[in-house]
Parts: structure tokens; sequence; C-alpha cells
């Protein structure tokens, strides 16, 4: 392992970053705050929804800003710098290992997820403020959980950039991210889907229900959740299983 | 330390399309399917390209050219055979392999989200060298390929020259043991040209190793010391650019088509004086075409006519071309390399 070209690729990416920082921002708060503000303010006050649904939305909120920032982060670069551009190259001839490559990928990605994440509570106390009612009493497994579901969209963004063809990241978008949001318990608590059986077992491939319930557990406990070891396990299968599976993908791309 | 480069036996079968040299989709899955189309790139080349040389691969589109680089610079994994850069086995060890050379691909690879300058300074910083270090053979290298001017602007809008120009700069910037080139002077215009055979020249005198692939002839005689001429994944001929042109009978090639078949011309064309070989060419349109290896071009093609004439044999087309390693392809494997 070679810690200087290591730390030189993630300047790299840290110096790419802060270039784009502005589109950067939009793209990764824009959606979910707009999301707040009509769901968390507009609905609350108007009465269509009541006020708990505040401190409820939360930590959906931040699964799904996490998720989409962590697998931007890492997949669009890829798609496009090995299929389009071939930028990669010159990095992929740095003296490492090439899967310190798509590691360094992957921390990077899931530090920015970590950001994005723990902006949104601030962003969202401010928007929804009066009335949400963030209950930390674990700081610690808070912590465990957010570093997983950053790990977790960093190496989906893995997975998913080294197996996607750059004609169809919109299909990545409606097929993968869209149906993955909408039954990834963001808007809703699990135990919501008891009248829906069947959907409630299925959605337990969805990571994303692990990624919300986790959060829901450890922010505002004092909604119906799964248990919070039980989401620490599953989120380590998954980020397990994604880790290796994006690592083979990128092995794939990396050597003809 | 000299650095030279080994190869025995290399084999590449591609079953898919190479990934990044096809800039192909993926779905290798599906493809999986369907029975694997296989295409030999390498067909069992060795190599031995001593340390400090310039050593050329010459052959037409398709003749395993960059495969060999992709092998050579670890990018590409080879099916059968070995190779070696200094002691070490490319294959088994990458990392030290990688950080003893520098290379320049075919297709213009630069990091489009930096500037010039940041390309080379990001390059140093991967290869370990010091912020000042970097910053003083990045501001070398930019002046050296006249690109100062330009060095703090985004690559995006960079022409494709100044692409080739810096992505050769950056390939340098770590000082490599062993320099690949990838077709090197495609789409360079004449004048940069002759400042990027300077600077190979230059960097080759420092005790570089240099491998470069084209099919400039020009080129090849200029900068090579050493030449392999590459045809289906396979060496066909080897030497000095001056050995292998002498070993063009004659030199000069003239390429002689007649209206009618006629084996009793072709054999007193070689009555000639001056004429070393005469060869029936092959190939679909190589009907009635004799191929005439001869020490003299011009000249010689006013008594063709005349045998033509004598034996009734309408001549239809002559192509006459001066000694060059185009026509060394083209004795060696009856095609032309541009084919």
């Amino acid at each position: 392992m070679n810690w200087k070209t290591f730390l030189a690729l993630l300047a790299r990416d840290a110096h790419v970053a802060r270039r784009n920082f502005v589109p950067l921002l939009l793209q990764t708060f824009l959606q979910p705050m707009m999301f707040v503000f009509i769901f968390g303010r507009v609905m609350v006050s108007s009465g269509y929804m009541p006020a708990a649904y505040k401190s409820l939305l939360l930590p959906g909120i931040m699964a799904i800003s996490m998720i989409f920032t962590g697998v931007w982060a890492v997949a669009m670069p890829l798609i496009g710098e090995f299929q389009f551009t071939h930028e990669i190259e010159d990095r992929l001839l740095a003296p490492i290992e090439n899967y310190w490559l798509a590691i360094e990928k992957v921390c990077f990605g899931a530090a920015q997820a970590v950001v994005a994440g723990l902006a949104v509570i601030p962003a969202a106390w401010v928007l929804l403020r009066p009335g949400v009612e963030i209950h930390l009493l674990s700081p610690l497994l808070f912590i465990g959980v957010t570093v997983l579901v950053a790990l977790l969209s960093a190496c989906g963004g893995l997975a998913l950039g080294c197996s996607i063809d750059q004609t169809k990241i919109g299909l990545m978008f409606s097929l993968v991210l869209t149906p993955m949001i909408f039954f990834g318990c963001t808007y809703y608590p699990w135990s919501a889907l008891t009248n829906f059986p069947i959907l409630q077992k299925a959605v337990l491939v969805n990571p994303l229900v692990y990624a919300s319930e986790g959060l829901r557990g450890t922010l505002v406990p004092q909604f119906p959740h799964l248990p919070v070891l039980a989401v620490l396990l599953a989120l380590l299968v998954f980020d397990s299983l994604l880790l290796a599976l994006g690592l083979r993908q990128f092995r794939r791309k990396a050597v003809a | 330390m000299l650095a030279g480069i080994r190869t025995r036996e290399l084999r590449k079968v591609y079953t898919s399309p190479p990934p990044l040299a096809a800039g192909g989709g993926f779905g290798a899955r599906r493809k999986n399917k369907q029975p694997a189309r296989e295409v030999v790139a390498l067909d069992g080349l060795s190599l031995d390209v001593t340390g400090g040389e310039i050593f050329g691969l010459l052959g037409p589109n398709g003749a395993g050219k960059s495969t060999t680089v992709g092998i050579l610079t670890t990018r590409v994994r080879p099916t059968n055979g070995q190779a070696w850069i200094g002691d070490y086995d490319v294959w088994g060890q990458q990392v030290e392999v990688k950080r003893l050379i520098g290379v320049v691909a075919q297709r213009p690879n630069l990091d489009f989200s930096l500037t010039a300058r940041e390309i080379l300074l990001y390059h140093g910083a991967y290869f370990g060298l010091d912020s000042r270090t970097r910053s003083m053979r990045a501001n070398e290298l930019l002046d050296r390929f006249k690109l100062s001017d330009r060095a703090d602007q985004m690559v995006r809008g960079f022409s494709g020259g100044m692409m080739q120009r810096l992505s050769i700069a950056r390939a340098m910037m770590h000082d490599p043991q062993v320099l690949f080139l990838d077709e090197p002077s495609a789409g360079l215009d004449p004048q940069t040209r002759l400042l990027l055979w300077e600077i190979i020249r230059e960097y080759n005198q420092s005790g570089k190793t240099i491998l470069l692939t084209t099919h400039n002839m020009e080129e090849a005689d200029a900068l090579c010391q050493r030449l392999a001429i590459i045809d289906h994944g396979r060496n066909i001929a080897l030497g000095t650019p001056a050995e292998l042109k002498a070993s063009v009978p004659g030199g000069f090639l003239l390429r002689v088509r007649f209206g009618a078949d006629s084996p009793d011309l072709f054999e007193r064309l070689k009555t000639l004086s001056g004429v070393r070989e005469v060869r029936v060419q092959t190939g679909a349109d190589g009907e009635n075409g004799v191929d005439v290896y001869a020490d003299r071009g011009g000249p010689l093609v006013s008594e063709i006519a005349n045998l033509a004439a004598a034996s009734s044999v309408e001549l239809s087309d002559i192509n006459i071309s001066e000694p060059s390693l185009e026509n060394l392809f083209l004795h060696h494997t009856g095609r032309s390399l541009r084919e």
C-alpha cells in the first residue's frame, strides 16, 4: 500500500469537488429541501399532515440525501471516465494496485455522503422549525449508522458506476434509485407497511430501508423503527456485498 | 539503471471487445450467452528491447501494436506468455512496473476536470514527488512543450495537438525509465512533430528506453534505432531501419497490372536489367497483377510497356514507389500497411 499515492488520489478528487462546489450543492440539496418544505411545512401547517410528521420525515430525507450524494459522487465520474473520456487511465497507471483507486473513490464518496447527511439536519431544522424533536440517545450508534449508510451509498455507487453503460444512466435513476427511494421507508416508517404484509417483507431487500430505519432509530427513536442492532448488521452485510461486487466490476473495467 | 523490455510468446485473445480500447458498452453477461467471438490480437510475440534504446513497432491498424503496449503497461492481461520491464514481471509486479514506465495512449485521456498545470502536478503527486520538485518539473515541461501560456486553463478547450503534447509532457513528469508512445505524432502539425522528435531523442540520450508505435515510415526512420514489423500479432521482421530497408530486393517497387494473365510475360519481366524479383500479386484486387522489385523505378516503365506490347497484353496500371518501410511491409506480408 502506497499512502502517498492514495492521498494524492484523494486530494485530486477533493480539488475537483471544491471546483464544482456550487452545482454539487444544488444537486445534493435542492430536491430534498423542496421535499422538506412542501411535506414538512406546507402540508403540516395546512393541516393535511400531523405536526409529528416533521420529525418522522427528517431521518428519511437524511437517508435520501446521503444515498444520492454517495451514489452520484462515485458512479457518475466512473461511468464517464471509464467509457467516455478515458480520464481514469492516468490514475490506473499510478504506482498503486488498481483496487486502491476503487477504494479511494469509495472513501471519497462516503465522506461526501456524510457531509451531505449531516448538513441536512441543520438545513431541515431551519426549514421545519418549530416542532422537530430530535432525541439523540446514543451518539455512538448514530455515528455508526451514519458511517455505514455513507459506505452503503459509495459502495453502491461503485457497483453501479462500473456496471452501467453511459447510455443507460437515465434507466439507473428510474429503475434503480427511484424505486429504492419510494420503497425505502424514507417518507414513512417500516411499521406503516403492516397492512401490506407481502410488500413489508419484500422491501427488506432494499438497503435504503435499513438506512432510513437506522437513522430513524438513532435520531427520532420516539417513532416505531427496526431494532438498531439488526439495522447495523444488515447495513454491514449490504456494504460488504456491494463493495465486493463493485471491486469485481471495477477490475473487469480496468483491465482488458 | 537502464531498463529494457522483454516479452516471451505473448498471446492475447479477446473474447469480448476490450472495454477501454473499443470504448464499448458493458453488458458482458449478455455477451456470454452468445457464442463468444474470439479475436486473436497477439499470437506469440517475442521482443527484446535493450535498455536505452528507441525501439519502434510498425504495423497496420489491428496488427497488435496497441495490445502489446497495453500488456506492457499493465492495462491488458495477456492470455499466455510473459512480459518484463527491467527485472519486473509486468503482470505479477504491477506496482513496481508502473513506477518505471510513462505512457502516452493513442487516444487523449487527459483529466478534463483539471487545468494543464494541475494535470502535471497531480500526476507528479501520484508518483510521490514532493511539491517543490513537482512545480519545478511542471514548469519545465510546460515550457518545453510550449504550453506555458495555456497552463492554467482547463484542458477541455485544448486542440488535439495541444492535448497530445500535454499527454507526452505528463508521461515524462515522473521521469520514467521506460517511455511508451502509442502513435505519438498522430494529429500533430509538422513543426510540432519535429519538436516532439527532438524531445524524444533528448529524453533517450539521458539513458531512457523508448518504445513507440507508428505507421509513419518517416518517423520510424528518423527516430528508431531498431524496429519490429508486426502483422496479425506476430513479429515478421526485426532490425535497424537501414537493415530492414535493405532487405527489400532492389528497394524500388513497381506494382503493375495487365489486361490479361500471361505467365510468359511475367517470366520475361525478370530479364529486364535492374529487376531483382517478380511476384504475382495475391488478394482480391491483385488480379493479373505483379509486383516488380527493382533497383530503379521510372526508367523501367517504358521497358515494361514495350514487353507488354510485344506480348500483345494490355498494360492497365502501374504504380512506382521508392524504398520505404511500406514496401518492406508489402514484401513481407503481400499486403499494404494501409489495408
